[in-house]
């Protein structure tokens, strides 16, 4: 150990494709660590006896063990330990915000750099993903029926988790695709489709079946849903529901919602316009509101339509803007321009196109109840400047779709279905988690809430079938 | 999957199709409307609901070949599948009894009209309709809106079949005719229900279209469908599709829709071009 002391506070940093070449093309970003780089960082792991990482995951993924098994080479022992907590570790080995989780509390980060968690979880994903996935383990058939409402993270984790527990499930999707925000918001280039398919296939081959182009609430009832013989029902719609603005000329042509834009671009594949048909308009001079993740995936997006300048416009400082380091760092390394302590007032438009911003300068007043400090306008301080395509990305508001048509769900003001800790709801057999629970948080709390959730409808269901069969489970 | 059970052109450019979807035929009412996908690269496109058939388990669909995903649905053959189908989307239409409605239907919107037409007469009102095309060889569903309404005007742009002119030409003459009307719907293209929304205004009678925007998901997902009613941003695919006439900005409605109009033309040739073979 001594020898490689030198290396130990030293990260391995994941290789990325250069700025220059990667905004010409939609492949991904980061390449992941070759077996070289992950044996390295792996060897770093001090292997704790009292692991601090893993109450830092949310979904309690045995991080020691799993690098453990890397150490020592044997990858899959370290993708089979990562899948007893985790149905998607393609996935979240990507989106993850690693760093204010596992990473933030892993010892090492108080004596130099800490273990790239996330960096290693993407390694042992891809490395069962290029061997061939082997047939998951379905348990013993219970014979009761669960549906699940919505195809996100969420729901794939409550259905996955349920089924290998014996339960037969059922999806019901909205859209044509299943995946919720993985398949229509984060783009290809952080996140390819081909692994958010592989994933969700792992969770069919646990026995799921997906009903996509059904929308609970419309194309079916709640009420029609237990009539269909499902013994409880879980909900994980999301928080789908662009925000806007609301200030003059926000319905002019070449304004968007991030929604749309990206909807166009991933789930619609827009950016192959002639192969397939869904059309997308893309402005020379592109600025973007917002600066949360979803806005990055907005401006690199632009970016790589063919925008010749995208700036992120955004009312608070820097250091208060809610996306991810990298991603910040990753837009400003490809070129987006960011505008801070700024808010737009109104769009200005010329026969129907937004030609236009005019802008009113912020600065910093006290720490609102979020912690971050206020944006306050500064009065007589608006300029205006060429824009020819807005993208807002100011968040979202909960889907309504479902909620709306419920009787007797308690939701908040805002429209948040509430739920107790277990994300039970106040209609018995119903449960709900992830972004519809939330608020827009992150793919996984929203797999969090929903395995607390699944544990819970397992417990229930089996209540419930232990009284048909006239006998009492045993406590556990 | 979603099978086409039978296939009629009723016009030039008009497809009548009859499509499988039980879910959907158990649920859609009067003034709703589907999305559906052609195939697995086609867009998403929103149709209207026309009615559902004997066996409550297919829908009928009517529509007008204007691009390339219209153009595409109308070469498919009954037996072959449309890739997606959902809804049923919007809010239906509020049938109760107003009184004396006027229901008029522009081009495929006589389609869009029927069942609304058809919905309200079975509440009890007396429904005159107003039905047009720009000649006699695109109108659509006369006989089908006679049979539900009490009186039917038809007029044509060229006078090749009823009246020569616009329906709101008709329109006009029953405000100032000696029948009260309690309330005036209307459904077509934009530039035909502003007309009707300028028409009525001044006669204070209550007035609601059925809004044709563009639209992607249709959930309240994407906000492409917004339009602005009573000064205020609505969501078409879920707050409508049917809104007070006299509060829609149609302007702003009529610049969106065409958004991506020399796309739309260029996808449009060139599929025409490489697809004529396959027709
Ligand atoms: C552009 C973008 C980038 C992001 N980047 C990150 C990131 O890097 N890291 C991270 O951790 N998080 C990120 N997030 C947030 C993260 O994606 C969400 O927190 C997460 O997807 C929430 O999961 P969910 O399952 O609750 O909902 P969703 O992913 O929103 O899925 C809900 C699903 O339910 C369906 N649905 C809705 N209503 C109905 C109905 N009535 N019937 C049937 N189906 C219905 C919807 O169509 C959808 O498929 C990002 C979000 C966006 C938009
Ligand atoms: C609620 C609603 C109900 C409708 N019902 C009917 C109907 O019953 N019968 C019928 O013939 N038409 C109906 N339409 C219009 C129909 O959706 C469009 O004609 C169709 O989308 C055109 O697609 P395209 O690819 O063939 O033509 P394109 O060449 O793509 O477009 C022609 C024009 O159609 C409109 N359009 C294009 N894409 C979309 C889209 N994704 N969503 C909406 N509009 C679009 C645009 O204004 C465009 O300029 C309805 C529209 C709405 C919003
Ligand atoms: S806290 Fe860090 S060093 Fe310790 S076991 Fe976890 S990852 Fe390894
Ligand atoms: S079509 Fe997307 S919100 Fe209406």
């Amino acid at each position: 150990m001594a020898e490689r002391g030198g290396d130990r506070f030293k990260r391995k940093p994941m290789r990325k494709r250069p700025p220059h070449e990667r905004i010409r093309d939609f492949h991904e970003v980061a390449l992941g660590f070759t077996e070289e780089d992950a044996l390295a960082e792996a060897a770093r792991c001090l292997q704790c006896p009292n692991p601090t990482c893993i109450p830092g995951c949310p979904v309690e993924i045995d991080i020691k063990s799993f690098i453990g098994f890397i150490r020592e080479g044997d990858y899959e022992s370290a993708i089979r330990k990562i899948k007893e907590k985790n149905n998607l570790p393609g996935i979240c080995g990507r989106v993850c915000p690693q760093e204010v989780q596992c990473e933030e509390v892993c010892v090492l980060n108080r004596k130099g750099a800490p273990i790239a968690i996330g960096a290693l979880e993407r390694f042992a994903a891809d490395y069962e993903r290029s061997k061939g996935v082997p047939e998951a383990r379905r348990g013993e058939p219970t014979e009761m029926r669960v549906a699940v409402v919505g195809s996100g993270p969420a729901g794939l984790t409550a259905a996955g988790d349920l089924a290998r527990l014996g339960h037969e499930v059922t999806i019901f999707e909205a859209l044509h695709s299943p995946g919720g925000v993985l398949t229509y918001g984060i783009p290809e280039f952080r996140l390819p489709k081909s692994i958010v398919r592989d994933e969700i296939e792992y969770v069919k081959s646990l026995g799921v079946k997906i009903m996509t182009n059904v929308i609970v609430g419309r194309t079916i009832t709640l009420d029609e849903v237990f009539a269909m013989g499902f013994h409880a029902v879980f909900i994980g719609t999301g928080a789908g529901s662009p925000k806007f603005l609301y200030i003059p000329g926000e319905n002019l042509n070449g304004v968007y919602s991030a929604n749309e834009f990206l909807t166009r671009c991933n789930l619609m594949k827009a950016y192959l316009f002639g192969e397939y048909d869904t059309p997308i308009y893309i402005g020379r001079q592109v600025a973007v509101i917002g600066a949360g993740n979803v806005a990055m995936d907005a401006a690199r997006t632009a970016l790589r339509l063919g925008a010749e300048e995208v700036t992120v416009v955004y009312r608070r400082s820097e250091a208060e803007m809610p996306a991810r380091l990298e991603e910040i760092h990753n837009a400003r390394e490809e070129g987006i321009k960011f505008q801070t302590l700024t808010v737009p007032v109104r769009f200005l438009g010329e026969d129907g196109w937004v030609k236009g911003m005019e802008c009113i300068r912020m600065r910093l007043g006290e720490p609102d109840d979020t912690g971050r400090r206020k944006p306050i306008p500064v009065e007589g301080s608006n300029f205006q400047f060429e824009v020819d395509m807005v993208i807002v990305a100011i968040g979202q508001n909960p889907n309504p779709t479902l909620t709306r048509t419920v009787k007797g769900l308690n939701t908040s003001e805002e429209g948040l279905i509430i739920t107790d800790e277990n994300g039970r709801t106040s209609i018995p057999g119903v449960w709900a988690g992830g972004d519809i629970v939330t608020g827009e948080a992150t793919v996984i709390s929203a797999m969090g809430a929903a395995k607390r959730a699944a544990r819970d409808i397992h417990n229930y269901l089996m209540e419930k079938k232990g009284a048909a069969l006239g006998w009492i489970p045993p406590t556990p | 999957m979603f099978k086409i059970l039978s296939k009629e052109r009723l016009a030039e450019n008009v497809v009548s199709m009859l499509v499988e979807a039980p879910l959907i035929a158990g649920k859609a009412k009067p003034g709703q409307f589907v999305i559906l996908r052609v195939d697995e690269k086609g867009e998403r496109i929103p149709l209207t609901v026309v009615s559902v058939d004997e066996s409550g388990k297919a829908i009928r669909l009517i529509f007008q070949e204007v691009g390339k995903t219209t153009t595409k649905l109308g070469r498919l053959r009954p037996g072959e599948y449309i890739s997606d189908l959902v809804g049923p989307l919007g809010r239906p239409t509020e049938v109760k009894s107003y009184g004396h409605v006027v229901v008029i239907g522009g081009g495929v919107g006589v389609a869009e009209a029927y069942p609304v037409a058809k919905a309200l007469k079975s509440a009890g009102n007396r429904v005159t309709a107003i039905i047009g095309a720009r000649s006699k060889d695109l109108l659509i569903l006369e006989d089908e809106m006679r049979e539900v309404c009490d009186s039917l005007h038809v007029c044509t742009d060229d006078g090749s079949k009823g009246r020569k002119g616009f329906v709101t030409d008709v329109l006009k003459e029953l405000l100032e005719g000696n029948t009260p009307i309690n309330l005036v719907y209307a459904i077509g293209p934009a530039v035909m229900m502003k007309v009707v929304a300028d028409l009525t205004r001044p006669y204070g009678v209550h007035t609601m279209v059925s809004l044709n925007p563009i639209m992607v998901d249709g959930t309240g997902m994407c906000g492409a469908c917004r339009v602005t009613v009573g000064g205020e941003t609505r969501f078409v695919c879920v707050d409508g599709p049917e809104f007070d006439a006299h509060m829609v900005d149609f302007q702003e409605l009529m610049t969106r829709q065409r958004m991506y109009l020399d796309k739309e033309k260029m996808a449009l040739e060139k599929y025409l071009r490489e697809g004529a073979a396959d027709g």
